[in-house]
C-alpha cells in the first residue's frame, strides 16, 4: 500500500499530540526534579547562614529533618496518588464487582466464587494455571542456572550468553507466533511447514497435531515461556556467580573440593538471594501468562489459564462479576509470593 | 555528574525546549484530506440540511478496503450536508464497544452485528430509539421478523445496514461440469453426491474453523443451518432464546446431522488432512482447495467471495460459485440463515439522527451497492446496482426468503455462550468430543 500523507494526517496529528504531551510531562518532571531540591537546599543554606551570622549555633538535626519532610512529600505524593488511582481503587472496585451480578446491578454474595470452584471448565483452568506456576519457575531457573554455570568463564561466553538471552527481547506474541510455526501441522500428503513435524517425518513417524492433544499441549506451551524466561534467569544468576568473592573460591579449592561440592557448598549458598529473586519474578510472570495461550491455542483443547479466562469473562462475555472473581483470585494467589519476597529483602538488609 | 547546579538547570530547560520544538515540527505536516469531487447534485440531501459543521462518530468492526468503500459511500452525503463523519473500524469491536459505553465514552453510532449485544445495551438504557424516518424506511423495506432482531421491549433501535447469506455451499462449476456432477437440491442428493465424489478419490468436503480468538465460529453456522433444517424455524427461535434446553434431543439431532459430514473421515478434510485438521485450518483458507480440485464443497457465507485468490472468477459458469445449502425436509420449506449489522445510536443529536435516517434509505443502499462487494436485504435495493453474481444471488435469496429468514443464532445468544462456550464447544466436538458431552457442557454454561 502506498503511503498517502493526506490520508495519514489524523494519525500524524495524534502522534504529534503524543509527542507534545510526552515532552511536557517528562520535561516538566525533569525541571521540577531539578528546581525543587535546589530550592530546599538554598533555603536551608540561607537559614543556616542567618543563624551563624546572628552568632548562634545551628540546630542542625532539627533543621534538616523539617526540610526533609517537605522534600520527601514532594517525591512521595505523586507516587502515592498514582498508586491510589491505578492500583488501590481498581483493586477495591474489582473486589466489590466480584460480589455483584453480571451487569453489576445486584449483590449476589459469593455466587461468582462458588461458580469458579464448581464449574468443570473453570476447574480445568485453575489446574492448568497451577501446572504452569509449578513447572515454569522450576524449569526456567534450572535451565538458566545450569547454563550460567556451564558457560561461566568459557571461551565463547559472550556469544553463548547472547544466544540464550535473545528470546527475552522478543515480545510474547512474537515468540508465540514463532513457536506456533514450530508446532504447525500439515497432513502427511503435504510438505511440512512445522519444525517438530518435519523432524517427526524425517524419523519416519506420521505428523501430529501437537497443540490439539491435551495434556501434552500444555507442556508444549510451557516450553515457550521457559524459552523466554531462561535467558532472564541466566543473566541474573551469571552476574551473581561472577560476584562470588575470589577468596572464598580459593579457600574452597585449597580445601580440595570437587566441582559438585563447589557448586552445592559454595556457589548455591552464595547466590541464594539472586536465586530467590529470579524464582519470584518468574512465578509472578507465570501467573499472569496470557499472550502465549491466547496466540497459540486461544485456550482451546484444555489449555485455558486464569488470566485469559478473566479477560474473556469480563470483556468478551460481559460477565463482569465472574471476571472480577477470577481477577481477585489471581490477586490473592500473588500475595503470598510478594510477602515472601518483601520479607526476604528485609532479612537481607538486616543480615 | 560534576555539572554546576546553574548550568544543569539550563541544560534541563534547553532539553525540554528541544523536545517541544521537535514535537511541534512534526505537527506541521498533514493538513486536511482533499475534498472529494465537485458536488453534482445536492438536492437529494436537502431534508438532512441544518447540521452544517457538526461531527458524527461511527464505530464498527469493518476495516481496510471495506471501510474505505463505506466512507466513499457516504462521501456525497457528508459533502452536501457538511456533516463530518468520523469513522473508526476496530478488530476488537465487540470487546471494546462495551468498555467505551460503560466508561461513558460511547460513539454516536455503532454498526452492531450481534442482536444479543444490542439487547444488552438496550436493557442497560444506553441506546436511543431509532428516529421516525429511519424506522419508517426500515419498515417499508424489510420483513418484520428481521426488524425484530433490533427491537427490544417493543422499541425499535436501528435499521439494518449490510446483510450476508450464510446458507451457501461453495463449489467449482468447472469441476462439476467436467465430472458430470449436478448441484444437489436435497440433503439426500447432497450425501449421495458426497459419496460419489469420495469414491472418485477426492475428499468431497473441506472446512476450517481457526479464526484467532474467534476460533470455532464457522462450525456454529453448520449447527444453526441444520437446526433450521431438521427442527424448523420455530424451534430454532426457541433454541436461541433458551426456551428449549441446549442439550434438547432436537439440538443433538441437528449436531449429529452436521457430524454426518464434518466428522466423516471419508468426507473431510479435502486438501488438509483428517477431521481434526478442521480445527487448525484457518477459516480464510478453509475453502481454497475447492479451486485446486482437492476438495469439492465448502459451506460458508456469501462473504467468502472475498477470500478467493486474485484471478478467480466467481460466477455461475466460473471457477467458483455457491449453491443454496439444501434443505433436509422439503415439506418444511427452504429456510435461510443470514446475518448483518444494525445502525444503532448512543446519542440523539439532530446530526446523528440525520446520518441514521440516511443510512436506512434505499438511496444509501443503492449508492453503496454501486461500489461493489455489498449485499443488503433492503427491498428498495435495485438488483441492477448489485455487481457480483454471488451478491446478486444473495440479494435474491434474502428478498424471497420471507418468514423463513433467520438471523445467525450465535449472535442472538448471550455472548458468554454465543461468543464463548458455543465456539469452544464446537472446537471440542471437532477435536473428538461427542455430541452429548459438548451440548451438556454448553447447557451448563448458559447464564442463569
Amino acid at each position: 500500500m502506498r503511503f498517502d500523507l493526506a490520508a495519514q494526517a489524523p494519525q500524524l496529528v495524534m502522534l504529534a499530540y503524543g509527542h507534545i504531551a510526552f515532552a511536557v510531562v517528562i520535561g516538566g518532571m525533569l525541571l521540577l526534579l531539578d528546581v525543587v531540591p535546589t530550592y530546599f537546599a538554598r533555603r536551608r543554606e540561607r537559614a543556616l547562614v542567618a543563624i551563624v551570622a546572628a552568632g548562634g549555633t545551628p540546630p542542625l538535626s532539627l533543621r534538616r529533618k523539617r526540610g526533609e519532610t517537605g522534600y520527601a512529600m514532594f517525591f512521595l505524593l505523586p507516587v502515592l496518588l498514582l498508586v491510589l488511582i491505578g492500583l488501590v481503587i481498581p483493586a477495591i472496585r474489582t473486589s466489590l464487582l466480584s460480589l455483584m451480578s453480571r451487569d453489576s446491578s445486584e449483590f449476589v454474595g459469593l455466587r461468582n466464587y462458588r461458580w469458579m470452584f464448581t464449574n468443570d471448565d473453570i476447574l480445568g483452568v485453575l489446574t492448568n494455571t497451577a501446572t504452569w506456576v509449578v513447572l515454569v519457575p522450576l524449569l526456567a531457573t534450572t535451565v538458566g542456572l545450569l547454563y550460567a554455570v556451564m558457560v561461566d568463564r568459557a571461551r565463547f561466553e559472550a556469544v553463548a550468553k547472547s544466544l540464550i538471552f535473545l528470546p527475552m527481547a522478543i515480545s510474547f506474541v512474537g515468540a508465540s507466533i514463532i513457536w506456533r510455526f514450530v508446532y504447525a501441522y500439515r497432513s502427511d500428503e503435504q510438505d511440512q511447514i512445522g519444525l517438530l513435524n518435519q523432524i517427526a517425518v524425517a524419523l519416519g513417524a506420521t505428523p501430529r497435531q501437537w497443540l490439539q492433544d491435551p495434556p501434552l499441549n500444555n507442556l508444549l506451551l510451557i516450553v515457550v515461556l521457559v524459552w523466554i524466561q531462561a535467558g532472564f534467569a541466566m543473566v541474573v544468576l551469571s552476574a551473581a556467580i561472577k560476584a562470588i568473592p575470589g577468596d572464598i573460591i580459593e579457600a574452597a579449592k585449597l580445601d580440595g573440593v570437587n566441582a559438585w561440592q563447589m557448586f552445592t557448598r559454595v556457589t548455591l549458598p552464595t547466590i541464594r538471594p539472586a536465586l530467590i529473586v529470579v524464582v519470584v519474578a518468574i512465578t509472578i510472570a507465570t501467573m499472569k501468562v496470557f499472550d502465549i495461550v491466547r496466540t497459540m491455542t486461544n485456550g482451546n483443547f484444555d489449555t485455558n489459564v486464569v488470566a485469559l479466562e478473566m479477560y474473556n469473562q469480563a470483556f468478551r462475555y460481559q460477565e463482569t462479576g465472574q471476571g472480577s472473581a477470577l481477577a481477585v483470585f489471581l490477586f490473592i494467589l500473588v500475595i503470598p509470593v510478594v510477602i515472601f519476597q518483601v520479607r526476604n529483602l528485609r532479612r537481607q538488609r538486616e543480615g | 555528574m560534576a555539572v554546576h547546579p546553574r548550568r544543569r538547570q539550563a541544560l534541563a530547560l534547553t532539553s525540554v525546549l528541544g523536545l517541544l520544538l521537535a514535537a511541534t515540527a512534526c505537527s506541521d505536516d498533514g493538513g486536511n484530506g482533499d475534498t472529494a469531487t465537485g458536488s453534482d447534485d445536492c438536492a437529494a440531501f436537502e431534508k438532512y440540511a441544518g447540521n452544517e459543521g457538526k461531527k458524527v462518530s461511527i464505530y464498527a468492526s469493518i476495516r481496510d478496503t471495506e471501510a474505505e468503500l463505506l466512507e466513499e459511500s457516504w462521501s456525497q452525503f457528508a459533502e452536501c450536508t457538511e456533516i463530518e463523519i468520523e469513522y473508526e473500524g476496530s478488530g476488537e469491536f465487540e470487546a471494546q464497544l462495551p468498555v467505551r459505553v460503560d466508561g461513558g465514552n460511547p460513539p454516536d453510532l455503532a454498526f452492531i452485528p450481534q442482536p444479543g449485544l444490542l439487547k444488552r445495551f438496550a436493557d442497560g438504557k444506553k441506546l436511543k430509539p431509532a428516529p421516525a424516518d429511519a424506522k419508517a424506511a426500515a419498515e417499508a423495506n424489510y420483513p418484520a421478523n428481521w426488524l425484530g432482531y433490533s427491537t427490544v421491549g417493543g422499541t425499535f433501535y436501528g435499521a439494518p445496514l449490510a446483510s450476508n447469506v450464510k446458507s451457501f455451499v461453495w463449489y467449482s462449476p468447472k469441476t462439476f461440469q467436467e465430472k458430470g456432477w449436478a448441484v444437489p437440491k436435497t440433503w439426500d442428493e447432497l450425501i449421495k453426491l458426497s459419496d460419489t465424489i469420495a469414491a472418485s478419490g477426492v475428499k468431497p468436503w473441506c472446512a476450517g474453523v481457526e479464526s484467532g480468538d474467534a476460533t470455532g465460529w464457522p462450525a456454529t453456522d453448520w449447527l444453526e443451518d441444520l437446526m433450521l433444517r431438521t427442527a424448523g424455524p420455530d424451534v430454532y427461535d426457541q433454541w436461541v432464546t433458551h426456551q428449549i434446553a441446549f442439550n434438547d434431543p432436537r439440538v443433538k439431532t441437528a449436531l449429529d446431522q452436521a457430524g454426518q459430514i464434518l466428522k466423516n473421515p471419508k468426507y473431510v478434510n479435502g486438501g488438509y488432512g483428517d477431521v481434526k485438521s478442521i480445527v487448525s485450518t484457518s477459516f480464510q483458507e478453509g475453502g481454497l482447495p475447492v479451486r485446486d480440485g482437492k476438495c469439492a464443497m465448502h459451506r460458508q457465507a456469501s462473504f467468502y467471495a472475498n477470500q478467493w485468490p486474485e484471478g478467480t472468477t466467481v460466477a455461475e459458469d466460473g471457477d467458483v460459485f455457491a449453491f443454496y445449502f439444501p434443505t433436509v425436509d422439503p415439506a418444511k420449506g427452504e429456510p435461510l440463515l443470514a446475518a448483518g449489522e444494525f445502525v444503532t445510536a448512543f446519542t440523539d443529536r439532530p446530526e446523528v439522527q440525520a446520518v441514521q435516517n440516511y443510512l436506512a434509505t434505499p438511496d444509501y443502499h443503492n449508492a453503496r451497492a454501486k461500489l461493489g462487494n455489498w449485499v443488503s436485504g433492503s427491498k428498495g435495493l435495485d438488483i441492477a446496482n448489485v455487481k457480483n453474481p454471488i451478491d446478486k444471488l444473495s440479494v435474491e435469496l434474502l428478498n424471497s426468503a420471507g418468514d423463513r429468514l433467520r438471523f445467525d443464532g450465535s449472535d442472538l445468544m448471550p455472548s458468554s455462550v454465543g461468543a464463548g462456550t458455543l465456539w469452544r464447544g464446537m472446537v471440542q466436538w471437532l477435536n473428538g468430543a461427542n455430541s452429548t458431552t459438548v451440548l451438556n457442557s454448553i447447557e451448563g454454561s448458559w447464564p442463569k
